[in-house]
């Protein structure tokens, strides 16, 4: 058996060679198992999403920054939707719907930890692919299907699912309750169970690759913080999803099959329903046992790629890499054991709102160790202003500012008052949504070089950073006072209540903003597919000068990423500025005189 | 012997898919398909988990009537059993080489798969002759969503077995290597314990 393992290994990337020469259009660039190709379609199928549902933010704004007004061309656009120009309500609330769904799923979830964890994971522990490249593959298809049928779902004639991202009954459970619970709302639920399918075979590889498959010399302690940020997403993904599924299965049994789980004492228009026994209540606990979670999925692959590139354009080794892994370990635990944060208002225990006050709160002790590591990282450092730089700066900034709102929120006293007003669309939309689109950008703008081996053009990144960090504190900041004031979120026209109307200018500018900062998106979007064919090219193999392992791989990696054995690991991701060296990365040997650690 | 006679003859120990191969280049301890379906085991238990605590939240609510379990389940959970014996035996026979010992042992595992199946659509009659449908009380529809979900994850054990029943019939195919053999057991093992589980559940929890 030993003698058939050493042949396997000498052979193994003459094996890669000829595989190559096998490689069809369809195998290498659809069905490919190459988890940095895989990685690139859930960029791209995610970059895909974030214009749609970008594009239905801009036009529900349109509706609440300017409820007066008629806009024929929305007509073209949306037809009966926006018949005379104007936005219906029912699809309002279905484009405000969708718009979460697809940010919240599709692009920070799919997108987001579908392409880094896909495409660093093997790269950084020195692995040739995922533990199973077929899993991968089926996890991108299945991502796709559910897209599919997301999709589908916007041309039914009832439009697509408008009870709110968060699909709570009876509004969902009832086909009667609105014309976004129709067809739309099923196939909602089908698309999630689909994509939570695919979250799942992501997350199994994620895990398994970590812990089985690093190159020798990797120890935990020397991985990249993206890659322990990435472990831990993957832990909450494979924990929670299942939770969703089986509330999503018993929506579905609710819907079509008559049972009450959820449902009891209703009456629709004068009918009384025969359901008992239900509490809707009881989908709210489910939900937000994945919904909580679900927020550090979205968040903690930020956190882990900003750290990361903070530290490499400081040029100084991250500030307390230990206290960094165990407070995103912290995070995670407490991810679990908080989500009735988002219930004060159910008539829950006030004994049992308060415990889930305190563990709340607990969440600023991690999250406050991490802040303070990354300025300190930042403090007197020899900063390189790369746009991967600014936007992974801009995701601290951002994290601090909408961290500090979520202790207003997460107080039951206080969250009484603010419970569904503007003030939790402010907060969670620069805590979690923009926070982490910095996260991604940043992500894309470091690892570009590594994906297509050309760069993304700098006069249109910085343009893109600039309007993108300006307007979403334009965006989001104003909607904090809005919020005070008791502004509801979700609402379709605040104008006809006397006590908003102080806020109709705001809310004018708040558009007006969204519209310019969706602009500068596009031309992101546009930078990103011009670079990938014109980029300038890459002809450094570490353009950044950078100590993880993917930049021991040629410019343009093969299937199976390292031409020759993979390299050995002898220190962590981290020797920055050691020894009067402004680099060593992880597969130099330790010199006989150098220095201990840092 | 070059390393693409080992694949085409499937002579890895260990799995002989290319998948396999690049696994096996840096594998440690456990073998990572072996990891991912223990991974994969505790992400199928949240979801159960989910359901029984949606159940324990329900069944403290007006209005949930208890009811006894028909005994048909009692007659598949001896299947279930007797099934899980007969794979251990047949991933024992494999490693020995036993190779008509192990074919046997599959159709055994087989049949004892489907009569759980057959016993538990058995019980349901039974529940739906004692007005126990799915429409009616919460805690009905609960047993209703639970076995179900329970039994479609045995279903998907049996399609594998079918694989496995295949391949140990074809002339075509020699295979030594036990990883299938194993995971197969893995998850066929899990399903059963998951089934004892549901039924100490059911009946202590009414």
């Amino acid at each position: 058996m030993s003698s058939v393992a050493t042949l396997q290994h000498a052979d193994v990337h003459d094996a890669h060679h000829e595989h190559h020469h096998h490689e069809t259009f369809i195998t290498k660039y659809v069905f490919s198992q190459d988890h940095k190709m895989i990685a690139k379609q859930f960029l791209v199928t995610g970059i895909i999403w974030a214009i749609i549902g970008g594009l239905f933010s801009v036009v529900f704004r349109l509706q609440l920054g300017y409820p007066e007004s008629t806009f024929p061309w929305l007509e073209d656009l949306l037809g009966h939707w926006a018949a005379g120009g104007k936005l219906k309500p029912e699809f309002y609330y279905a484009l405000v719907t969708m718009h979460g769904t697809i940010l919240v799923f599709f692009v920070l979830t799919a997108g987001l930890s579908g392409t880094f964890a896909n495409f660093l994971i093997p790269l950084q522990v020195g692995a040739r692919d995922m533990a199973s490249p077929m899993l991968n593959m089926l996890s991108y298809w299945f991502f796709f299907l559910s897209s599919i049928i997301m999709f589908s779902s916007l041309f039914v004639q009832t439009g697509p699912a408008g009870g709110g991202w968060t699909i709570y009954p009876p509004l969902s459970a009832l086909g009667d309750a609105s014309s976004g619970a129709k067809i739309g709302m099923d196939l909602w639920l089908v698309s999630m169970a689909m994509f939570i399918v695919s979250a799942l075979l992501g997350g199994l590889n994620y895990i398994t690759t970590i812990l089985n498959m690093r190159t020798k010399g990797m120890s935990m302690t020397r991985l990249p913080l993206t890659i322990w940020a990435l472990f831990f997403t993957a832990v909450l993904g494979v924990l929670s999803f299942p939770v969703l599924l089986s509330g999503a299965i018993l929506l579905l049994f609710d819907r079509n099959l008559g049972t009450s789980f959820f449902l009891s004492d209703i009456v629709v228009a004068g009918k009384i329903l025969p359901n008992e026994g239900g509490s809707a209540i009881l989908f709210q606990h489910l939900f937000w046992f994945l919904g909580h979670p679900e927020v550090y999925i979205i968040l903690l692959p930020a956190m882990g790629m900003s750290s990361e590139i903070i530290s490499v354009n400081s040029r100084k080794p991250i500030f307390g890499y230990m206290a960094m892994v165990g407070s995103v370990f912290a995070i995670a635990i407490l991810a679990f054991l908080v989500w009735a944060h988002h219930m004060f208002v159910t008539g829950l225990n006030p004994f049992l709102g308060s415990v889930f006050v305190l563990l709340t709160l607990l969440i600023a002790v991690p999250s406050a160790i991490k802040v303070f590591n990354w300025l300190t990282t930042l403090w007197r450092a020899k900063i390189r202003f790369t746009p991967a730089m600014l936007f992974a700066i801009g995701f601290v900034s951002l994290f601090i500012s909408g961290g500090l709102t979520g202790i207003f929120l997460g107080n039951s006293a206080l969250d009484l008052h603010l419970h569904d007003t503007y003030f939790v669309v402010a907060h969670f939309h620069i805590v979690m949504g923009v926070a982490s689109f910095f996260g991604m950008f940043a992500g894309v703008y470091h690892w570009f070089p590594k994906m297509f081996g050309r760069y993304l053009n700098n006069t249109m990144a910085f343009i893109h950073f600039w309007i993108t960090m300006i307007g979403a504190y334009l965006i989001f900041w104003p909607m904090h006072y809005e919020g005070l004031a008791g502004m509801p979120r979700r609402y379709y026209d605040y104008s006809s209540w006397s006590s908003f109307n102080m806020f109709n200018g705001l809310n004018e500018f708040i558009s007006f903003v969204a519209m310019i900062v969706f602009a500068a998106q596009l031309l992101f979007v546009f930078n990103f597919f011009y670079s990938m064919f014109k980029g300038r090219k890459v002809t450094d193999t570490n353009p950044w000068g950078a100590n993880t392992l993917e930049w021991t791989t040629p410019i343009h990696p093969g299937h199976g990423n390292w031409p020759g054995e993979i390299p050995e690991v002898f220190r962590g991701a981290y020797d920055y500025a050691k020894d009067g060296k402004e680099f060593i990365p992880q597969d130099v040997p330790v010199g006989d005189d150098e220095t201990k650690g840092h | 012997m070059e390393i693409n006679k080992l694949i085409k003859y499937n002579l890895f120990p260990l799995g002989g898919d290319r998948e396999g191969l690049v696994a096996m280049e840096q594998r440690k301890k456990i073998h990572p398909h072996k990891f991912t379906l223990w991974v994969g085991i505790g992400s199928l238990l949240m979801m159960f988990a989910g359901l029984t605590s949606a159940y324990i939240v329900k069944r403290n609510q007006a209005s949930w009537q208890t009811f006894d379990l028909p005994s048909f389940f009692w007659y598949s959970t001896v299947a279930i059993v007797a099934s899980s014996v007969t794979i251990y035996l047949a991933e024992k026979a494999f490693k020995q080489r036993e190779m008509s010992k192990y074919r046997s042992l599959v159709v055994s595992t087989l049949v004892l798969g489907v009569l759980f199946i057959v016993f538990q659509l058995l019980g349901f009659q039974q529940l739906y002759a004692h007005e126990v449908t799915l429409t009616g009380n919460v805690s009905y529809s609960f047993i209703y969503v639970i076995v179900l979900l329970h039994a479609a994850h045995v279903v998907g054990g049996i399609i594998v077995l079918l694989v496995l029943f295949a391949k140990a019939f074809s002339r075509k195919t020699r295979t030594y290597n036990s990883v299938p053999v194993e995971l197969a057991g893995t998850y066929w093992h899990f399903v059963d314990a998951l089934w004892i589980y549901l039924l100490l559940f059911l009946i202590m929890i009414r």
